[in-house]
């Protein structure tokens, strides 16, 4: 099992942690993990992306050229890595953003208007954890429970009341 | 049972030093390794240490002479243009014999470059970025345990020798995040330190420390002691990882990420019926002559990666010394070579040498 999965869009969309929660969650699950953060100029400039291997065997690079699974959540993102995605990849957008046309025929594609349903569940911050929830489902990358206590891991404990809210959000994105 | 952690590589340098041992770290922010910096400002004061922001590069490696002169163990850290700016004291150090921990998480350059990764500062490190005839123990991590565990050993190798031990990273190192199992105990080695300058008492000969020597005789003489100590560790301390090269057409040697970026490689030319070995320096400095004579007999050829125009090829080609021929790719400026420039160019010289 080796799941290749590129997080993308801008900063303060919770790319990062979106990233660092699956890595996390993966290594909960006795998997090899490796996250690498984008941090250069493009970052400055407003967009993110992230970059998390989950493999049952040793990761040669964190970095990647390709990959098996996209979460897009803007336009200029889509646009970047759209050609990244192997075939019969993993596309899971952001629809309340990403209003450009997807491209490819060869990949799955699914479409969440992620940032709506956080602001109908008032709460911008949860969009991120809706798509992983999606992403989740479809490649199976890392176990519910192992998410789950990612979140208290890494939350400082006075976030912790959110959890339970986080994960009906997660649940949600799966179901959509 | 250790302790099993996700955490980011730079982090990881900071943690590993506290746990070496170290108490004393003087740097001055710089991308991609600030979080060092930034680890060391929460961490230190909680074991009883000193973090100071330095106003300069400068400043910082002229504190690191300082701390190191009363034998305690010191750290700083910088990338490219700011190690550029430590030279001279590097130097100082050096040639006073002091035993520090410098961390270079290389970005491209020349000059103030860019901030993404790059490994374009070997000659820096290994030949000599400062004058005169000295070395550093140079270690070249390509995971983020080895971050943990070349930074313990960093400062052993270090007291070890009295010798300055620098830990050669790039940006993908420095940020990426991965599991780190801390163990529960280190190992520090602890050596002789009656030459560190700490006050005497009036009890004993007070110590100097120093890089000057007028006296040419007495200079000669300090040289060769110099050169003494570094054929010790030439001949001690050499470590490399050789992966997959029994049966190889072609061996690769990389350091660093670069490598990682190379068992990727091995993995698709296997399944594309190639044959590829990977030879992994991991001291830059003393260079793992060793590996390549456990192997030279193995491949047709030998392909450097490195993320520079070409600078360890030429410690390769030294090695190697006629007997195979030796490649070289690279990519420069903060680029990373991908898995598919370095199959491009496997295929090229698998149709120059028709193997």
């Amino acid at each position: 099992m080796l799941h290749e999965i590129i997080i993308a869009g801008f900063g303060g969309q919770g790319i990062l942690s979106a990233g660092r929660l699956l890595a996390y969650a993966g290594m909960l699950d006795d998997k090899e993990v490796s996250f690498l953060p984008s941090y250069g100029p493009e970052m400055r400039g407003g967009t993110a992306n992230c970059m998390v291997v989950i493999s049952d065997s040793a990761i040669a690079s964190p970095v990647l050229n390709s990959c098996s699974a996209l979460i897009v959540m803007n336009n200029p993102s889509l646009e970047k890595f759209e050609s990244w995605l192997k075939p019969g990849g993993i596309l899971i957008t952001d629809s309340s953003l990403v209003r450009n046309k997807i491209k490819r025929t060869d990949i799955k594609t699914f479409e969440l208007p992620a940032t709506q349903y956080a602001l109908d569940a008032d709460n911008k911050a949860y969009s991120n954890i809706f798509l992983l929830g999606k992403l989740i489902k479809e490649t199976g990358c890392v176990k519910v429970e192992s998410f789950e206590k990612a979140l208290y891991n890494i939350l400082p404990e006075k976030k912790h009341y959110m959890i339970p809210e986080e994960m009906a959000v997660l649940k949600a994105g799966m179901d959509y | 049972m250790g302790q099993k952690l996700l955490m980011k590589g730079n982090e990881v340098i900071a943690e590993a030093a506290i746990r070496a041992g170290c108490r004393h770290y003087f740097g001055y922010p710089i991308t991609p390794q600030t979080e060092i910096a930034h680890y060391m400002a929460k961490a230190m004061p909680k074991v009883g240490g000193v973090f100071l922001q330095a106003e300069s590069e400068v400043s910082a490696i002229n504190m690191v002479y300082g701390a190191a002169s009363t034998g305690k163990r010191v750290m700083t850290s910088s990338s490219s243009p700011g190690i550029s700016l430590k030279m001279e004291g590097i130097s100082y150090a050096a040639g006073a014999q002091l035993p520090a921990v410098i961390v270079n998480i290389m970005r491209g350059g020349p000059g103030l470059g860019g901030i993404q990764p790059s490994q374009s500062d070997y000659f820096q490190a290994t030949k000599g970025g400062g004058h005169g005839d000295y070395h550093m123990v140079v270690l070249a991590p390509s995971s983020v345990q080895e971050l943990y565990e070349l930074t313990v050993e960093a400062f052993n190798i270090a007291d070890r020798y009295r010798i300055l031990t620098m830990i050669l990273g790039d940006g993908v190192l420095g940020q990426m995040m991965e599991v780190v199992n801390f163990r529960d105990e280190e190992k520090i080695e602890t050596y002789d330190k009656s030459w560190a300058t700490c006050g005497h008492n009036n009890e004993r000969e007070h110590n100097i420390i120093t890089s000057i020597h007028i006296d040419p005789v007495i200079l000669e003489q300090w040289n060769n002691d110099l050169q003494k100590k570094y054929r010790l560790i030439y001949e001690k301390e050499q470590r490399y990882e050789l992966y997959n090269c029994e049966n190889a057409d072609i061996i690769l040697v990389a350091y660093g990420s670069v490598a990682r970026i190379c068992k990727g490689v091995i993995k698709e030319a296997k399944e594309q019926g190639i044959n590829i070995g990977l030879v992994r320096p991991i001291t830059l400095w003393p260079f793992p002559v060793d590996a390549f004579e456990k192997v030279i007999d193995i491949p047709s050829a030998f392909l450097t990666v490195e993320m520079s125009a070409g600078q360890m090829v030429e410690d390769v080609r030294l090695t190697v010394n006629g007997k195979k021929p030796v490649y070289f790719t690279g990519r420069m400026g903060g680029m990373i070579p991908t898995v598919n420039d370095i199959m491009s160019k496997i295929y090229e010289i698998k149709n120059e040498l028709k193997i």
